[in-house]
């Protein structure tokens, strides 16, 4: 089948090439797809239909169509058609039961016809209920596209790359290189794109223009943003100005038998011809609408095929036209009656062109009724279009919506993807489904693998006729990305889950800390035994790494008054070298964050966050002064300065082998914030106590970390130090009743609920939140956050139910077990009735209820002799 | 939306680098009653056409930005750093 060699073939026949195609090998050249080469050995039938399971075979051969879709090397609806035959690749054919030439399932197209009219998944086989199981099994077996190998392991990698361009170029037909050759004259950066396999590159080398090709612009965005997809590569170009060429589509006929093995679009014997030697059929009839449609005589006739007849609809339109076949493959065409013998079917209703990125850029489209075509108008700005995309497609026949005659046995397909057939465009039409975008998504009309650049045109035109209307008033329906189908690994890219370390994470890895995350951050859950860690922080000294904590500089002449309207208490009154706590709230009155704010001089506070509120906050407090504009600097030292928590009574023994500074209950009282050296590091040291014991809380420059931390554990090794993680740190702040916002707040939660009222000092002029704490205090809270201990000791889920009378009335948001107390322990949401000490609540547990007494401070070190001493 | 914004500080940038956090509200001079401060925390105008938005620069100088955009169309009409460009 094969022609001799000839001039301009995209073959390189002195390298043979050779792949699997159903367990048989198959010859071809470098330079062939692997739809070329089996077309050349001899196949024909490449593929069964979606629904009817009828056989197709090659009809644009350019990528569009689904009738080239086969698996290839596991890759399912590969169009084998473009698809670059490789050395040893393994081909299978889908949608098949059997084998391509004899599918069992093509007993469909002859019996279930009548069983599955447009619309029948919405209809038919809804009733009764209890068979649709039945009818998905039936269906999902017959219909459908390739199928995905579930266990299949991914070997393939995607990346995403962004890129700037002054001009990108779609489409490298002649129109598209003239403009890329025009624009890299001037001395713009040019990128050219091209979906068709070919040799531009070599081309346009040395004249400035960057080739991407084979690739495909399925889109185009707003800001000038062209996403390219080049294999496994997927291009972020940011032009500044796009030019669209992409050509025409040629257009299939409507007519009895036009889905039959050997009926081709004029491309696709050009294609074949010209790149592949291949011989397309040995007597051919060509219809065709314009003058690019009738060159296929000509490449017909350099393959030494027999044109039997040519139809030029220009000249006169036919009334009837019907394929008649065996097996599926073309035999003869019926002309208005009169039968002509081919293998080989040449049809072309013209050429639409392909506007639908110029339509998702914004550009109106318009009906050119004299060629029966739809054209792009009113390009926005920086948009160019160039070639026949303009609709500069040449004279032109508007073909008949149907060639369909009287008594056709055959069926007429408008939707080769998805098998709709003219009957089933009527047929949706009579159900009353009078705008195109209801009847396409009713028939599912275009909305197969070719997305409507083989069937828009021809439904429309069938639509407009049925409607009694013209194509112009039925209009298109909207052009959405991607233009051609995408892997969505593609659209994935790269797998990126960004982690962040604090400076002695790989010490918590060494000492074999489990890790969990904590926002972006991964931390040390435990170095394997949470209680005895507890243990070590009640009754000798704990070490955890609180590098994570958010942590903002706040200096300037107005940095007193920046934090008296952002939190609810008071902070121009602190003494340098002091700390407090504070909440922040939003004027809504909701809580958002919480943290220790120290004051370091008189216009410089430093203040930490919870780890996962560190960058909102930062950006809340640039964000007020934005509007405030107060005289104030906001640096945040997150990343730059790590932190280690000291706990337990042994701390400051621990902490005095370490440093100079005095730390004497008097030199260091609790809450005082101290500058000094620590094992020789510039630090500064916050006395607070998160978990309840005597602690010290160290910030310093985070290259320190790892010395530091390594410091602490040797130098207090006979001391009994523990590093202990999140969860005994969890144990120890419940025995405290220590909250953690967005643990047992929510976005509900409030300064009177979670029992924070001592903090709003009401006396102020404003702060964030002051208003809407007001009216909840006129109104009354509805539920408070109270602590909690089971009768039995068991402890319940975090999230369990409290429920009275069978029905949920609060819930548990922290529970734990706390060995120092003997109890298990919690936090919880009540009504206020429920809030005084003692009160009795049932908690839902593994579906039984537990009594719980509501305890209203904390289980352990109540007075908090043990912070203070 | 793949616009781009003009940040004055590093230059014409996808609008992925920014975050908005709406449009420009009114916050009350003085206690405003409840419906006045619920209108001030949930109501929204929500034009559709320009309007004035907060955008902060995040993966970038991290700024505030006034904008001015056509919610319409993502034309963006004027940027602006709240009291002046910084030096």
């Amino acid at each position: 089948m094969r022609l001799e060699q000839r001039q301009g073939e995209r073959l390189d026949r002195s390298r043979p090439v050779s792949f699997i195609f159903e367990g048989k090998r198959v010859e071809a050249f470098a330079g062939d797809t692997v739809g070329s080469a089996l077309f050349a050995a001899g196949r024909r039938i490449f593929t069964r239909s979606f629904k009817y399971h009828r056989p197709r075979g090659l009809l644009c051969c350019s990528g569009h169509c689904p009738n080239c879709m086969m698996t290839v090397d596991g890759v399912p609806n590969v169009r084998t058609c473009v698809e670059p035959v490789r050395e040893g690749a393994v081909v299978a054919a889908q949608n098949v039961r059997g084998s391509l030439d004899r599918d069992l399932l093509s007993a469909v197209d002859k019996f279930a016809g009548p069983f599955l009219p447009v619309g029948f998944y919405y209809r038919t086989m809804i009733r009764p209920r209890w068979a649709w199981p039945y009818y998905e099994k039936f269906l999902r077996n017959i219909a459908g596209l390739g199928r995905i190998d579930k266990h299949g392991t991914h070997t393939e990698r995607f990346d995403t790359e962004h890129r700037r361009a002054d001009v990108v170029v779609i489409g490298g037909g002649e129109s598209g290189v003239a403009a890329a050759r025009a624009a890299a004259a001037e001395g713009r950066s040019v990128i050219l794109v091209d979906e068709q396999l070919g040799r531009l590159a070599d081309e346009l080398a040395g004249s400035g223009v960057e080739v991407l090709q084979p690739a495909v612009a399925i889109g185009m965005y707003e800001g000038g943003l062209v996403p390219v997809v080049a294999g496994n590569l997927f291009y972020r170009i940011r032009a500044g100005r796009t030019v669209v060429a992409t050509g025409a589509l040629e257009q299939p006929l409507l007519f009895p038998g036009n889905d039959l093995v050997g009926v081709m679009l004029p491309g696709a014997v050009r294609r074949l011809v010209r790149d592949f030697s291949v011989k397309p059929g040995e007597r051919a009839v060509v219809i065709a609408a314009d003058e690019h449609g009738l060159a296929a005589v000509d490449d017909l006739h350099a393959a030494g095929t027999t044109v039997a007849e040519i139809v030029d609809l220009r000249e006169s339109m036919p009334r009837s036209i019907e394929a008649k076949g065996r097996r599926g493959r073309i035999r003869s065409v019926a002309i208005d009656g009169r039968s002509i013998d081919c293998d080989l079917l040449v049809v072309s209703g013209g050429r639409q062109p392909a506007y639908a990125l110029l339509a998702e850029a914004g550009a109106r489209v318009e009906y050119d009724a004299s060629r029966g075509i739809f054209v792009p108008r009113d390009l926005p700005a920086n948009v160019e279009a160039v070639g026949s995309v303009t609709g500069e497609v040449g004279s032109t026949a508007v073909p008949a919506p149907t060639f369909k005659g009287e008594g056709a046995s055959d069926k007429c397909f408008v939707c080769f993807c998805e098998d709709v057939t003219d009957k089933d465009v009527k047929r949706a039409i009579a159900e009353g489904f009078d705008s195109i975008e209801l009847a396409k998504r009713y028939s599912t009309v275009t909305m197969g693998p070719c997305q409507g650049k083989l069937c828009q045109l021809a439904s429309i035109r069938l639509f407009a006729k049925e409607n009694g209307t013209d194509e112009g008033t039925i209009g298109t329906t909207t052009a959405r990305p991607p233009w051609r189908p995408v892997p969505l690994g593609v659209l994935a890219g790269r797998p990126h889950e960004p982690e962040r370390h604090s400076p002695m994470h790989h010490r918590h890895l060494a000492a074999g800390a489990t890790t969990l995350w904590t926002g972006t951050w991964k931390r040390a859950h435990s170095y394997g035994d949470p209680a005895a860690e507890v243990r070590a922080v009640h009754e000798a000294v704990g070490v955890i790494d609180v590098s994570t904590l958010g942590k903002l500089l706040v200096a300037g002449p107005d940095a007193a008054a920046f934090l008296e309207r952002l939190y609810p208490n008071r902070f121009s009154d602190l003494e340098p070298g002091r700390i407090r706590y504070g909440v922040l709230t939003t004027d809504g009155g909701r809580i958002m964050d919480d943290g220790t704010v120290a004051r370091l001089s008189e216009d410089e506070y430093y203040v930490t966050t919870t780890t996962t509120g560190a960058h909102g906050v930062f950006e809340w407090f640039g964000w007020w002064n934005a509007i405030w504009r107060l005289d104030v600097e906001i640096a945040d030292l997150t990343g730059a300065a790590a932190a280690v928590n000291v706990a337990g009574p042994r701390a400051r023994e621990l902490m005095s082998r370490l440093t100079d500074l005095d730390l004497s209950n008097e030199g260091m009282k609790y809450l005082d914030a101290v500058h000094g050296r620590v094992a020789g590091v510039p630090c500064m040291i916050l006395r607070i106590g998160f978990v309840g014991e005597l602690g010290y809380e160290i910030h310093f420059p985070s290259p320190y970390g790892a010395y530091l931390w390594d410091t602490l554990l040797e130098r207090g090794a006979d001391l009994g130090v523990q590093p202990f993680g999140l969860e005994p740190q969890r144990i120890l702040r419940l025995e405290k009743q220590h909250i953690l916002v967005g643990q047992d707040t929510d976005s509900e939660s409030t300064l009177l609920s979670a029992g924070f009222s001592w903090m709003a000092k009401l006396d102020k002029d404003d702060f964030v939140g002051k208003w809407a704490y007001e009216l909840a205090v006129d109104r009354g809270e509805r539920e408070k956050l109270v602590g909690f201990e089971t009768a039995s000791g068991v402890v319940p889920l975090e999230g369990a139910q409290l429920v009275r009378d069978g029905r949920p009335f609060g819930r548990v948001t922290s529970s734990r077990f706390s060995e120092a107390a003997g109890k298990a322990i919690g936090l919880c949401w009540v009504p206020p009735e429920l809030a005084t000490e003692d009160a009795v609540v049932e908690i839902r547990v593994d579906g039984r209820l537990e009594k719980a007494f509501v305890r209203l401070s904390p289980a352990y070190d109540p007075e908090g002799a043990k912070l203070r001493s | 939306m793949s616009f781009l914004i003009t940040c004055p500080h590093c230059g014409p940038r996808p609008v992925d680098e920014f975050r908005c956090t709406g449009e420009v509200l009114t916050r009350p001079k003085s206690k405003p009653t409840m419906r006045e401060l619920c209108a001030y925390i949930y109501d929204r105008r929500n034009v559709a056409g320009v309007q004035r938005e907060w955008w902060t620069h995040r993966a970038g100088c991290e700024l505030w930005l006034l904008v001015e955009r056509d919610t319409r169309t993502n034309e963006v009409l004027e940027v602006e750093v709240p009291g002046g460009t910084p030096a």
